[in-house]
């Protein structure tokens, strides 16, 4: 029983690692390797659960949109697609522009997103959010011990996959372009590179990863609400991309499991030393310390604890002694 | 036109600026000037040459603090500024016109005449009304905004600027960047006026030629290192300067090698647009 | 007409905080995704200031907010100064010198503004604070158009702030500095400006901007910690809108976005009025990515 305890919430912190794993190999596609600076990333996490979620939940509500019923494999295959179209509006718009526009525009769609996530009911059903979402293979058994060890087995094959695919696209004459543009985008423009357009795909392809990331989320917890997308989840994202090291897809994972453990440990140690009555003020104490390790570790380490395979070349960094 | 070196102040214990085997760079561990060592006296004019990449810039911006020195040391009328810090540099008399950006494009031209004399506030106006006399141009222009000038209006602008801080020694990166062979004479001719005025000049020229014929002596810069030195005739018939030009092949003086370098040299380059 | 007088109140806080934005923007160059904190940081403060001096002593005419909150505007400004000044002291100057990328100075903007925020939380609790508890008494200034004295006052502070800003960097030596460092900082440099000095300025004054809008948005609506988060995008919006490092650009923009704002609010959409503003930024970055009086690059 003991046995059957842990493993139960192993795997079950395995599944929720591996949503976080997914998005930050997401992310590192477009900041570890590209240079990108993605705000935005609860807001595509989002999308894609939202998708999933209306595709493949059930028709509670007359006046609701959604509720197809579709398998969830269409639901994973539409978050795609429909992040993949969010993310190339946003980047069509302001990936020619300063770079910072991008990070900009991006916090508008998280934020517009939360919007729409929290008032149009007839897309989203507002606060009271979507239940009931199918979770795939789970007729096979009924035992939820069983159903989640295939569901982990599910996020681990998506995992997988998605790694292997970018592991060899990056190493692909594509991937060293990429590498180029990041570190020195005239040189490349130079090299006859359309920079716009690489950037576009690296920032499309990141997105609909995130996306899948939302609907695997969506279709594992059953039920999703605005609450679930916040700010707080970039910032999650972040840390774990540069804990592991930015522009190394394994140290991304490697961090959103560390982090993940760290994150989880300290909801139990909350729960258990602080008093009821202090819960809320610990829970924004650890967003504060959360905030802090980012901080931290952009000034002590940016490099991350698992740092890229390939030297960064020492010309994307010459630049006059600063003013002090 | 006719030789300046007249004027007899090479006085070697007279030294105003003093540069003692720097060693220097853009970042760690990968030096650029790998010992330099170059004085210049009170109220001469002194040419740097050397081949493109050769480390000239450089010297000029470890001089005027924007590098971090590694080794050797600076010193500027006596008083030692290795490391100081580039803004409080213009108040020990250093004067520095860049070689590329050397004005500010959205500001106007009065406006970066007084941007230059921010710590010579009570001083300004005379100063302002002397370089008028020695600048007519600038008194016409100073109500435009200096990016819309002519490259030679701009260098102009950009000596102006410097000027009004009332330099004791004055840097210039290339002043012939970009000019006409016509303009270069009128820069260079004002240059000497400048000297005149009390100002001690030391620039980098690609115009070796044009350089030398004003200046009262030169240094040949070569892979971070000064090479040959020596007065400014000597330089121009000297056959090594001709040799470091040319990277080490054939016998020429600095004459022919003039003619060569010029044609082909681009009028400035951007490796220091950082 | 109604909807034009409120959204000329709101285009007045946003331009407040936009400006305050554009200082950091052109100065130290990048988009600090912190200054919605500042800006409440900056209102917690004031409010502090007036719960100590004591709220409605001095009820001056039909204003309402009285001397207190004047007082109160001063102190907070240099309160969060400090604070801001030593965030950029431990946080920004290190990534500086470290010739930081400007994504990585975004990236530890957002990171500290997730702080600020959850340090307002816990310091402040969680539930809005109102400044006093006056009833608004409003005024017919036109015919069929209502306003409260103290969102006339507020529009009147605000256009005293944005005139000052105008010529204290046309005018004054320093604002020449400046406008000097935002072009070019080694020039700059090179001219004798010392580049520390104008760093700590930008941000006195920036935050001066942002604590004023906080304040006043306090005083009006209420204060709580994602007063100055919810603000972010309209801010942001205003300044690209109008053309990043035009001052009249983002004045411009804040009006744009300000009346776009209360219009959604008069179409039943209050809802989505963040997300209208962010539309009507893509949509000018689409066809005029310079915003609409920026120069092109
Ligand atoms: N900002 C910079 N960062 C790193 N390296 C630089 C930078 N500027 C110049 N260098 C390098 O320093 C070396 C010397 O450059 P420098 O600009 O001093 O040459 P120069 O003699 O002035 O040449 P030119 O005649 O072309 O102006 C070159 O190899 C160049 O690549
Ligand atoms: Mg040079």
């Amino acid at each position: 029983m003991e046995f059957l305890g842990i493993l139960s919430f192993l795997i079950f912190f395995l599944i929720q690692a591996s949503f976080f794993s997914l998005t930050s190999i997401g992310l590192n596609i477009q900041w570890g390797f590209t240079g990108l600076f993605n705000v935005g990333i609860a807001g595509f996490f989002a999308v894609g659960a939202y998708t999933s979620g209306i595709m493949t939940g059930p028709r509670y509500a007359e006046t609701w949109f959604g509720g197809f019923g579709l398998p969830v494999p269409l639901g994973f295959l539409a978050a795609l697609i429909v992040t993949a179209i969010v993310a190339t509006l946003i980047g069509y718009i302001t990936l020619r522009l300063r770079e910072d526009f991008l990070a900009i525009s991006t916090f508008g769609i998280a934020v517009s997103i939360q919007l729409v996530a929290n008032n149009l009911d007839e897309l989203t059903r507002g606060p009271e959010g979507l239940y009931s979402l199918p979770k795939p293979l789970s007729e096979l058994s009924e035992s939820p011990l069983v159903d989640n060890a295939l569901y982990l087995l599910i996020c681990v094959a998506v995992i997988g996959l998605v790694y292997w695919a970018f592991e060899r696209i990056l190493r692909s004459p594509w991937g060293r372009v990429l590498r180029a543009i990041r570190e020195d985008e005239h040189a490349a423009m130079a090299m006859g590179k359309n920079v716009f357009l690489f950037r576009l795909q690296a920032f499309v392809l990141g997105s609909a990863t995130m996306g899948l990331a939302g609907a695997l989320y969506a279709n594992f917890i059953g039920f999703i609400s605005p609450t679930d997308f916040l700010p707080i989840f970039t910032i999650q994202i972040f840390v774990m991309v540069i804990v592991g090291g930015s522009g190394n897809n394994l140290g991304a994972i490697v961090g959103s499991v560390v982090m993940w453990a760290v994150w989880s440990a300290s909801d139990s140690l909350i729960a258990a030393v602080v008093s009821p009555d202090f819960q809320t003020q610990a829970a924004a104490a650890r967003i504060v310390l959360i905030g802090l390790i980012l901080v931290l570790m952009l000034l002590y380490r940016p490099q991350g604890l698992l740092p890229e395979k390939h030297v960064v070349s020492a010309a994307g960094r010459m630049k006059l002694k600063g003013e002090d | 036109m006719t030789p300046i070196n007249q004027h007899k102040v090479n006085n070697p214990n007279n030294k105003i600026l003093e540069v003692h085997n720097l060693v220097a760079g853009y970042i760690p561990n990968l030096n650029i000037l790998h010992g330099c060592s170059i004085h210049v006296c009170v109220g001469e004019i002194v040419t740097i040459l050397g081949p493109n990449g050769a480390g000239k810039s450089t010297l000029i911006k470890a001089i005027a603090g924007l590098l971090n020195v590694v080794e050797g040391h600076i010193e500027l009328q006596g008083k030692n500024i290795t490391g100081m810090e580039t803004h409080r540099l213009v108040r020990e008399g250093l004067g520095y016109v860049p070689q590329t950006e050397n004005v500010f494009a959205k500001l106007s031209v009065a406006e970066n005449l007084e941007l230059g004399a921010i710590h010579h506030r009570d001083t300004m106006a005379e100063t302002r009304e002397k370089l008028y006399d020695l600048f007519p141009d600038l008194a016409r222009f100073r109500n435009l905004h200096a990016g819309k000038l002519s490259g030679g209006q701009r260098q102009m602008v950009a000596v102006g600027r410097a000027l009004m801080a009332s330099p004791s020694l004055l840097m210039l990166d290339e002043p012939s960047a970009g000019l006409s062979p016509k303009l270069t004479q009128v820069v260079f001719q004002q240059l000497l006026k400048i000297r005149d005025s009390g100002v001690t000049i030391l620039m980098v020229e690609q115009n070796a030629k044009a350089g030398l014929q004003i200046s009262d002596r030169g240094y040949v810069l070569a892979e971070g290192v000064d090479r040959v030195t020596g007065d400014a005739q000597s330089l121009l018939h000297n056959p090594e300067v001709g040799e470091l030009y040319m990277g080490g092949h054939g016998k020429s003086t600095m004459e022919n090698v003039v003619t060569a370098t010029t044609e082909v040299s681009e009028p400035s380059n951007g490796g220091d647009s950082a | 007409m109604q909807f034009i007088a409120d959204g000329i109140l709101n285009a007045s806080l946003i331009a407040l905080g936009a400006l305050g934005l554009s200082m950091t923007y052109n100065v130290l160059r990048f988009a600090n995704f912190a200054q919605g904190e500042v800006l409440a940081i900056g209102a917690y403060f004031a409010l502090g200031a007036v719960t100590v001096i004591g709220a409605g002593v001095g009820v001056m005419g039909p204003i309402k907010f009285g001397w207190p909150l004047l007082v109160s505007i001063p102190i907070a400004i240099v309160c969060t100064s400090i604070v801001v000044l030593m965030v950029d002291y431990l946080v920004f100057r290190p990534l500086r010198n470290s010739n930081a990328s400007r994504i990585t100075l975004i990236m530890a903007a957002f990171g500290l503004s997730l702080m600020g925020r959850n340090l307002i939380h816990l310091f402040a609790g969680g539930d809005p604070k109102y400044f006093s508890f006056y009833i608004p008494k409003a005024i017919e200034i036109m015919p069929g158009v209502k306003m409260v004295p103290d969102d006339l006052a507020i529009i009147a502070l605000s256009a005293i702030a944005v005139v000052s800003l105008h010529l204290f960097l046309k005018r004054t030596n320093m604002g020449r500095m400046m406008r000097a460092v935002s072009e070019n900082p080694t020039l700059a440099r090179i001219n004798g400006i010392d580049l520390k000095m104008i760093i700590r300025m930008t941000w006195i004054i920036g935050t001066a901007l942002a604590v004023t809008a906080g304040t006043l948005q306090g005083h009006i609506f209420q204060a709580k910690a994602e007063m100055g988060f919810d603000m972010l995008l309209p801010m942001f919006a205003a300044l690209i809108l109008g053309g990043v490092g035009n001052l009249y650009g983002t004045v411009l923009g804040a009006l744009v976005i300000g009346l776009a704002e209360s219009f959604a609010v008069y179409f039943d959409l209050s809802a989505y009025r963040a997300a209208v503003s962010f539309m009507i930024m893509l949509a000018v970055l689409l066809v005029r990515p310079q915003g609409l009086l920026g120069e092109r690059e």
